[in-house]
């Protein structure tokens, strides 16, 4: 014969999904929160963006290349999206040095030192963003608004309200109205705000069977049962379910930081163990912490319990313990 | 609804491009090489000898244990050698090489058998006659048939159902033999049911077969307790443990059989070389092929002789298309890739596919990104990330642990991995392991 035959166990054929065409369709899911950003913002959001994602991919290849001397794997997509990922939880006019280091702690300390794509434990955006936030809380919590003056975002003014013993009812003259949140008008993370453009994104995503329903789903479902008890029981000192909903970064961390394929259970009935916890902890952050708001700080920690997640919510055995041996 | 198996599954494209091509009978070869070891179990023991003559469906391998199986010569002529040639597997293994007599008149006498509804045999007799005619499972996995009928007194066994599923892609094998054979195919069931003394079957076929469901919905319509089951298309539908829960809902247990859940499974081909063995005494010495693949002149399905050089039956659809890159023995998820065509075909061969380049390459092995898809399309239930990462780093008995034996080599975890890896090739390592471990411990 006279070509070359290939030998190779079964199977012979192979799904078209490959994982960086899960990794590309994350980031054409994140094009409609991006083009708000920079209609709201303009060059601040594209100069904040485009700093952290070329770091970011630069930090992978130089660890790559002259840190760790393996095969340099950038052009796979994942440094592209913690860029993106990471400047979408940032405040536009965060100084570019601030956005550098962010970079940095993501794919150096977070992912590299780890061992990488499939390894890192937490998530690389977020570590890098609570990095940020912690050492420079100033900088991190200057939102600018679209009429060029900083402002607070609204979890921030219900948390200082409420902290001055101010009522809902009052706080809520200054808080953008519900249509506002839902739309993007608001002061925030340049990739948070716009929950409309976020859940077109989520929608594609679900689509293209990058993510299931289950994270998201659970988390804001949870989320809003438990904000809507303290509501419904106290109005006055709790702010409502929708609001908590629309802010915060909620739909952002529900669709696309909690759903990282890497740090999130690998079976569904983990993944809802892990979006509740991720609900609860959010919700508590928010209501009885320091902090406005939570989500980041919520995943991370549930990011932690993945490997035991993963040991005690198995999948069930086919033929393991059988309930009724005839139907 | 349809009726599927709950967990997991996959639906690669299907590739049927010989659905409506009918059965060929392919020309008789000059010499055939039939190998003693085309089912699982113990090799036959060779009862003939160099120069000796043979008559066409003459014992020339007997049976060599409980496990094993009778072989038939598929032609009148004469051994010209015993001769250790590579089969299937890969492996050279002992084969009966045979040169046709082209004089003989019972070479060339291929007359359509009339329909025989009237089942003569006694329950034992028919028992036996499988066993004679050395019948084997002839959906792939080639158990000899007469071990899977030994139902021991007392088991509570009520159903029998007919694999008629064909869930691998591009393979029409059975979906022909189905359309062709229907009324054979249920006097067969019939004579399974007298045998085993059973009261209900139901014959399993996907519903990307509608013409033979139909069909048998229609032949089936005089006849007591036999029902066929329109099933939605999902591979791997056509694994016993799968079927026998998508249709009656019943989980046969881990490392159990189907039995201990009253049910026998067989294959539609098996049924109809059943059908012939009873009724015409006719022993399995051809099975029906499909020659197939996507850039070939002429893919077919033909009526092989056991022991057909599959350089024969590729010449036979117009050659070897250019550019071929994988030659498999089966269908793409589960069969064997083999090296070249000087092959003989066995029981066991229900396809023989010819993949391009862009088909046969795999992609490169990345980093797991942990996505979680092989979880989810395993039927088993099984983690095959940490079957393979437990196999790659020599944590056997861990694996054994994780039931790495259970798994049944489908191949869904391989082919929906978005990072390529070599899921199955560790999984299929860890398990060779596990299995030598087990032994050498009893």
């Amino acid at each position: 014969m006279s070509q070359p035959i290939i030998i190779s166990a079964s199977p012979h054929v192979h799904s078209s999904k490959t994982s960086k065409k899960v990794m590309y369709d994350v980031v054409i899911a994140l094009v409609p929160a991006f083009l708000v950003s920079l209609y709201v913002f303009g060059f601040s959001a594209l100069l904040l963006t485009a700093v952290a994602v070329i770091s970011c991919i630069l930090f992978e290849f130089l660890i790559q290349k002259y840190l760790l001397k393996t095969e340099v794997t950038v052009a796979d997509g994942s440094a592209l999206i913690t860029g993106i990922l990471l400047a979408f939880n940032l405040p536009a006019g965060l100084p570019i040095w601030m956005i550098v280091v962010g970079s940095l702690v993501a794919i150096g300390v977070a992912k590299m030192s780890f061992g990488g794509l499939g390894f890192n434990i937490f998530n690389p955006a977020l570590v890098g963003r609570v990095f940020l936030l912690v050492s420079f809380p100033v900088q991190m919590t200057m939102w600018p608004l679209p009429d060029g003056i900083t402002g607070a975002t609204t979890l921030g003014i219900i948390k200082e309200g409420l902290m001055f013993g101010n009522t809902m009812t009052d706080i809520s003259a200054q808080l953008p109205s519900n249509m506002d949140m839902f739309l993007g008008i608001t002061a925030g993370s340049i990739g948070e705000m716009s929950a409309l453009a976020l859940l077109l994104g989520g929608v594609y995503l679900l689509i293209r069977k990058v993510i299931t329903w289950h994270i998201p789903v659970t988390i804001l479902a949870t989320m809003a049962v438990m904000t809507g008890v303290f509501w419904v029981v106290n109005p006055e000192s709790y702010a409502s379910p929708l609001i908590h909903i629309l802010s915060g970064g909620a739909i952002l961390g529900a669709f696309f930081m909690a759903t990282d394929m890497v740090t999130s259970p690998m079976t569904r009935k983990g993944m809802i163990i892990f979006a509740i916890g991720i609900a609860v902890i959010t919700v508590v952050i928010r209501l009885f912490g320091a902090y406005p708001e939570g989500v980041s700080f919520a995943i991370i920690i549930m990011n932690a319990f993945v490997p035991l997640i993963n040991k005690y919510f198995k999948p069930r055995r086919f033929g393991a313990k059988i309930k009724s041996k005839i139907v | 609804m349809l009726k599927t198996f709950p967990k997991g599954g996959i639906h690669p494209p299907e590739n049927k491009i010989t659905s409506s091509k009918e059965i060929k009978r392919m020309k008789v070869p000059t010499a055939v090489s039939v190998p003693i070891a085309q089912h699982i179990g113990i090799p036959a023991e060779i009862v003939v000898q160099a120069k000796e003559k043979v008559a066409k469906g003459q014992v020339i391998a007997k049976s060599g244990g409980f496990v094993s199986s009778n072989i038939h010569s598929p032609v009148a002529g004469t051994v010209t050698k015993l001769d250790l040639i590579i089969d299937t597997s890969g492996y050279k293994k002992q084969c009966i090489v045979i040169r046709t007599d082209p004089k003989d008149p019972s070479n060339f006498e291929e007359i359509e058998l009339p329909l025989k509804t009237d089942i003569e045999l006694e329950p034992k007799e028919i028992l036996q006659k499988i066993t004679d005619c050395g019948i084997v499972g002839l959906g792939g996995a080639t158990f000899p048939s007469q071990v899977k009928l030994n139902v021991r007194e007392g088991s509570k066994l009520d159903y029998l159902i007919i694999n008629g599923v064909e869930c691998e892609p591009y393979l029409t094998a059975d979906h022909r033999l189905m359309l062709e054979k229907a009324e054979e195919i249920v006097v067969g069931i019939k004579i399974l049911m007298k045998a085993l003394n059973l009261q209900k079957a139901v014959i399993g076929i996907e519903n990307n077969k509608k013409d033979a469901i139909g069909l048998f919905k229609s032949v089936i319509k005089k006849e007591d307790g036999i029902q066929v089951a329109a099933l939605q298309v999902k591979y791997p539908q056509g694994g016993e443990k799968q079927l026998v829960k998508a249709i009656l809902g019943r989980e046969v247990p881990k490392n159990g059989l189907p039995l201990d859940v009253g049910v026998i499974v067989h294959n539609v081909g098996t049924i109809y070389a059943i059908y012939e063995a009873i009724q015409y005494n006719k022993p399995l010495t051809e099975r029906v092929v499909t020659v197939t693949g996507k850039k070939l002149e002429n893919p077919s399905n033909f009526w092989v002789k056991i022991g057909t050089s599959i350089k024969d039956l590729v010449a036979e659809v117009g050659g070897l298309p250019e550019g071929t890159r994988k030659l498999v023995n089966g269908g793409p998820m589960m069969g064997k890739a083999i090296k070249n065509t000087d092959v003989p075909v066995t029981k066991g061969t229900s396809g023989i596919l010819m993949i391009s380049e862009e088909e046969a390459s795999r992609g490169k092995a990345e980093n797991c990104i942990r996505c979680g898809e092989c979880v989810f399309v395993c039927p088993m239930g099984l983690e095959p990330h940490l079957l393979m990462n437990l196999s790659e780093k020599g944590f056997y008995e861990k694996a054994s642990g994780e039931d790495i034996m259970t798994c049944i080599e489908c191949g869904s975890c391989s082919y929906v991995c978005p990072s390529s890896r070599p899921l199955l090739d560790y999984i299929r390592f860890g398990k060779n392991i596990v299995k030598k471990l087990e032994t050498s411990k009893n």
